[in-house]
């Protein structure tokens, strides 16, 4: 369904049609796209054969370039420590400035956003692919691969297909302890993982427009699941309002057409609509948290944390729970703020105390439990309540773990129940 | 990359992830060659150990979905895979694998004319998929020019390298 002539393009082909060069692109075609962010974390450090083996040896501009370790962060295993080693070397040599070392770490997402290294407009990519976040820039922010990442830090430009939109429009107004989570929840449990493969989102409407930023991240993350290539919200006051004196390169705020061609559109009224949960093994499996409450799921271990809901205002609400409530016994909870800055607003808001008081570990900003290859990792047949994005097997840690993703309010209500439970009934 | 791939089939069901191609716990490996050994570890067990050069990995829907990681494609091209072939395939993973020279070929309907120890003839510029004990077949639209030439060179790397010596060739050439 490529547009005819005199249409309007959508948000995503105004973006890859700037980047490009081009007066106008269709969804399908192949275009050279030049990057105006590239980010790395330590899965960065397979890039760095593969730039060698080009015969590149020079960065094509060293400060459109982020590195940001966040997955083993200090460094809990020997690779781990290689992979940084790695990094920081090929840094030195290749004198790229802008490198968030242990001290200044944070989740890379997370890193990009609050020091305003993705803007209006851009084309970034990372390692990562949940690099999508970004996209709550109204960028065109994807994930690739690290052979693709030497191309890019060698040539500045990457191919990329043209996707068709899928066009999300929400109204209705989120209840009370019903979040941003719980929407971008819901609309898994109707795209599933596959519905979006290839494609962009763009997400619009009232209820999208009434979201602040840190909620647009938490939606723009999980597109990921769905499978798309970027998730995007058109910029606004609010955009412009959070990059103001942090952004670190122009912007181009661009908006879609509103003769723009969508591949389809998605209706979604979140009136009414209850707190949801991801339940094993896919995110896609989504179902209203309180029938599943009846069914007394019980908790090994909670977590708090991720790229997905670990931001400040995230922890806050979970703590506002917390307060002078314990952590259920035999239940171990994890709570990991998603960057060193956060961790430094927790330390000052008490956030900390509250949490370590109940009886939970707070831990230093890292990816933490959320990939099962660093800490808090899963027993076979353990259950684990989490604010973070994927529950496949052997996300978390053994195959037979089951992990159920929630919103923080809800992972916090399942840590002192010790079986997951409704946040609306301690709030 | 031949024209002409054939092979012995092992067969996958859908929404095979990347976590159950490399486990998040050997994330930290570099080396393909120690890689290959935990290849499949979770979606199917016995293959590192049985995997010969040349085999064929047939795979329902969303094939290679959830992270980046670059160590599935590479696990599966160190072990000797030929081709990876399914219904459909999540995005990063087909990226990925094109880039590393490993094809990634998507064809609707492929998973339920293959079982495990059948032998696949894939032609890649006729767009077709054999099954050669059972003679059944399936077609598919071959892959697009530049993603071809891209295979063809052997990947992103070897494309790129051209490119960077072109020029230094003749600086001052646009690219
Ligand atoms: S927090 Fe989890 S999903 Fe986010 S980047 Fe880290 S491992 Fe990936």
């Amino acid at each position: 369904m490529s547009p005819q002539n005199g249409h309007g393009m959508t948000l995503a082909e105004k973006v890859l049609a700037r980047t490009s060069g081009a007066e106008r692109v269709v969804p399908g075609e192949i275009v050279e796209g030049a990057v105006d962010l590239a980010m790395m974390h330590e899965q960065g450090a397979q890039t760095v054969a593969p730039f060698h083996q080009m015969g590149a040896t020079e960065v094509w501009d060293p400060d459109r370039v982020v590195i940001a370790i966040d997955h083993w962060v200090p460094a809990s295993t020997e690779g781990a420590a290689v992979l940084h080693r790695i990094l920081r070397k090929f840094a030195a040599e290749t004198h790229l400035p802008h490198f968030y070392d242990v001290g200044q770490h944070g989740i890379c997402h997370q890193i990009l956003a609050e020091n305003g290294w993705v803007v209006p407009g851009d084309l970034a990519v990372g390692t990562d692919s949940h690099t999508n976040m970004l996209g709550a820039m109204g960028a065109v922010a994807a994930g690739i691969g690290p052979t693709e990442m030497a191309a890019v830090l060698a040539l500045g430009r990457l191919w990329l297909k043209v996707p068709s939109t899928i066009q999300i429009r929400v109204r209705g107004t989120l209840g009370r302890g019903v979040t941003a989570k719980d929407l971008v929840l819901r609309i898994l449990g109707e795209i599933k993982t596959t519905g979006a493969t290839y494609k962009a989102i763009e997400y619009t409407g009232p209820t999208i427009a009434a979201l602040s930023m840190p909620e647009r991240f938490t939606i723009c993350n999980m597109t990921t699941e769905m499978g798309a290539k970027c998730g995007m919200v058109a910029p606004d006051a609010k955009t412009y309002a959070y990059l103001d004196g942090i952004s670190k390169h122009a912007m181009h705020p661009l908006q879609p057409d509103a003769d723009a061609v969508y591949d389809r559109v998605i209706d979604v009224d979140v009136d009414g609509m209850p707190p949801m949960v991801a339940c094993p093994y896919s995110p896609d499996n989504v179902r209203a948290l309180p029938d599943v409450v009846r069914e007394h799921v019980k908790v090994d271990q909670v977590f708090l944390g991720s790229c997905t809901n670990a931001r400040i205002e995230d922890l806050r609400e979970g703590a506002a729970l917390m307060k002078g409530q314990k952590v259920a016994s035999g239940v171990r909870f994890i709570v990991s703020p998603a960057s060193t800055k956060i961790y430094e607003q927790c330390l000052k808001e008490g956030i900390i105390e509250t949490f370590t008081e109940a009886g939970a570990v707070f831990t230093n900003s890292s990816c933490s439990a959320c990939f099962g290859g660093n800490m808090g990792i899963l027993a076979p047949d353990e259950v684990c309540a989490s604010s973070s994005n994927r529950n496949f097997p052997g996300r978390m840690g053994a195959k037979e773990a089951r992990i159920y993703l929630l919103s923080p309010a809800a992972t916090v209500a399942a840590a002192i129940r010790g079986e997951l439970a409704d946040p609306r009934d301690f709030m | 990359m031949e024209d002409i791939i054939e092979g012995r089939v092992w067969t996958l069901g859908r929404d095979v992830d990347t976590d159950q191609i490399i486990s998040g716990k050997y994330l930290t490996i570099i080396d393909p060659n120690e890689l290959k050994k935990h290849v499949f570890e979770i979606a199917l067990p016995e293959f590192a150990a049985q995997a010969r050069t040349g085999d064929i990995l047939i795979a329902d829907e969303n094939f290679g979905s959830g992270s980046s990681r670059e160590h599935a494609p590479q696990a599966m091209r160190a072990i000797g895979v030929a081709a990876v072939v399914a219904d459909s395939f999540a995005r990063i993973f087909f990226r990925n694998a094109i880039n590393l020279g490993l094809p990634a070929i998507e064809v609707r309907g492929v998973r339920a004319i293959f079982e495990t120890g059948d032998v696949a003839r894939i032609e890649m510029r006729r767009g077709t998929v054999t099954n050669l004990r059972t003679g059944a077949s399936v077609p598919f639209p071959p892959l697009p020019p530049h993603l071809m030439r891209l295979l063809e060179a052997g990947g992103l790397v070897e494309k790129v390298r051209q490119e960077l010596e072109a020029r230094k060739a003749s600086p001052g050439a646009s690219p």
